[in-house]
């Protein structure tokens, strides 16, 4: 049996994803990126291989993807991070047409052909505001662990209005609400819808169009996900695999090039 | 004799400056400004007051200025922060036409006319990028506190490049270049290179002219004013000491005597 792997180097984890030649997940990892990267890409990479019970030696073709791609040193190539979320969403939800990955430090937002192709992206990396860590800042701001701001804010009725952009002052902007005394559960939904707009914003510029799959770590969020669902009108598309999509998109690329090199080469002339 | 006192309710601190009629400085007090900025405004008013050996009685007139000056809503009467670091300025520097005033949550660039009047201005706080808010994250994500900074910088031999796009994602590059080997001093260095480079973005958008005088707080850092001049290719005024950081209040202390005497004068008419 081949089995084709893709490791997902992010500006916060890093995610490997092993796949059979059936496209099927046989194993995953996850771990925190940190300052040395290319441990990182390892280590994920090990921990998959022994979360599928698969020898490294079976493992024919490593795609690298994420900011830190080129740190996958064991990798046999790279592809980008737009690519290999559009491929791995459209295999996890086929009728997808737009993909909003919303990650630790950037937001993106694609428009895909029916084809698999990426006809338009749009990124936020300049600038933290509208990614997972303006909810790490809020966290952080409230004394609150990540997972539980979701199902916080989720408990909020009337949405406080956050009225700053960047990530950093927003973490006054929350102190300041709690000293005048607002609910927790209501500037933490306003976090939530601050975000949203902001992405949606993204999503505009390439253009919305159903189906919607949202993946990245927010996805895990389900605030996020239930304010997304009301702005946008529609029902995102979530996987349980959200996390690894990127991942999951870079092996199937791996196995693309496992497969055409198995290919009969073409007859050559004869000379 | 008369005395009157100017409070600046900025994003980070809140400054108090008590003058008398020829302009000297007799008290000033200093606070964080924190969420009550009212309490904040009366403990530095208190401090400044206690310097001088005043009564708050004694104060003839009280301005306002900087960005909590109506929320707080304290004093007789209130003023930009422009219009007051401006005045507090010129009063040094007469000559001052452009003015970079770099705070904890804001930078400002203001071009002054003749008459030492703004006549344009431009404003960042909406990013923490390009204030000192940048610097005071840079410093922590290497465990130093916003007071290390100044001793910290002083020993940098060159500055490591800092993108300086966004004070969350400084993060990253920080550890990046912690994890290469770089010295924090030389990081803090490249960072306060970033801040300047937009800070000169800023001023070449008011129409930039010498002189230049710099105020705020992020101008203790003795290195932030070299830097500054380096990428101007002039030398730059500064407040001396810690007066940097209360120019805007000294303007606001300076500009509640002139209204004194405009009051007197209108009296005096009114009397003719």
């Amino acid at each position: 049996m081949a089995y084709a792997a893709g490791v997902d180097v992010g500006s916060t984890q890093t995610k490997a994803v092993l796949i059979d030649e059936t496209r099927r997940i046989v194993g995953r990892a996850l771990t925190d990126t940190g300052a040395n990267v290319m441990r990182a890409a390892e280590t994920a990479f090990q921990q998959a291989l022994a979360d599928g019970g698969v020898p490294e030696e079976e493992v024919e073709f490593v795609v690298g993807t994420g900011y830190g791609r080129y740190k996958v040193t064991f990798g046999n190539t790279q592809v980008t991070e737009i690519s290999c979320h559009a491929r791995g969403a459209v295999q996890l939800f086929p009728r997808t047409r737009t993909v909003l990955d919303m990650g630790g430090q950037d937001t993106k937002a694609i428009r895909v052909h029916p084809s698999g192709e990426i006809v338009d992206f749009c990124m936020n990396d300049k600038c933290a505001a509208g990614t997972g860590r303006f909810l790490g800042a809020a966290a952080v701001a409230l004394d609150l662990p990540l997972v539980e701001l979701g199902p916080t804010a989720l408990r909020g009725e009337r949405a406080v209005r956050i009225s700053t952009t960047c990530t950093v002052f927003a973490e006054s902007e929350v102190l300041s609400w709690l000293g005048k005394g607002k609910k927790i559960e209501d500037i933490l939904l306003g976090v939530h819808e601050s975000i949203a707009a902001r992405s949606i914003g993204l999503l505009r510029r390439v253009g919305i169009e159903e189906e919607v799959t949202f993946t990245g770590g927010v996805t895990k969020n389900q605030a996020m996900v239930e304010t997304l669902n009301k702005r946008l009108g529609l029902r995102v598309n979530v996987s349980d695999e959200a996390h690894y999509i990127g991942a999951l998109g870079a092996a199937l690329f791996a196995l693309e090039r496992i497969v055409t090199a198995r290919a009969p080469a073409p007859a050559k002339g004869i000379a | 004799m008369t005395y009157t006192a100017g409070i600046d309710i900025g994003s980070t601190y809140t400054k108090v400056a008590i003058v008398k009629e020829d302009g000297a400085i007799v008290g000033r007090g200093m606070e964080p400004t924190g969420f009550k900025l009212v309490q904040a405004a009366e403990r530095a008013l208190a401090r400044a007051l206690d310097g001088a050996g005043l009564a708050r009685e004694g104060l003839a007139y009280v301005v306002s200025t900087g960005f909590g000056r109506h929320q707080a809503g304290i004093g007789d009467a209130a003023v930009t922060d422009l219009t007051a670091a401006a005045r507090g300025a010129s009063h040094f520097f007469p000559n001052t036409r452009t003015i970079l005033d770099v705070g904890g949550q804001t930078m400002k660039a203001s071009r002054l006319g003749a008459d030492s009047k703004v006549q344009s201005f431009r404003l960042n706080d909406k990013c923490a990028a390009g204030t000192g808010a940048f610097l005071e994250k840079t410093a922590r994500y290497m465990g130093y506190g916003t007071e290390e900074i100044g001793p910290l910088v002083a020993t940098s031999k060159a500055p490591v490049s800092i993108s300086g796009v966004c004070a969350v994602f400084a993060e990253s590059e920080v550890i990046n270049q912690l994890s290469e080997g770089a010295a924090p001093s030389d990081i803090m260095h490249g960072a306060i290179v970033s801040l300047v480079d937009r800070s000169v973005q800023l001023m070449k958008r008011v129409r930039m002219e010498p002189e230049f005088t710099l105020v705020g707080g992020i101008l203790r850092f003795e290195r932030m004013i070299r830097v500054v001049e380096s990428a101007l290719g002039t030398s730059v005024n500064v407040l001396p000491g810690e007066l940097v950081q209360y120019t805007a209040a000294f303007g606001a202390a300076l500009l509640a005597q002139r209204r004194l005497r405009r009051l007197a004068e209108g009296a005096t008419a009114h009397a003719g």
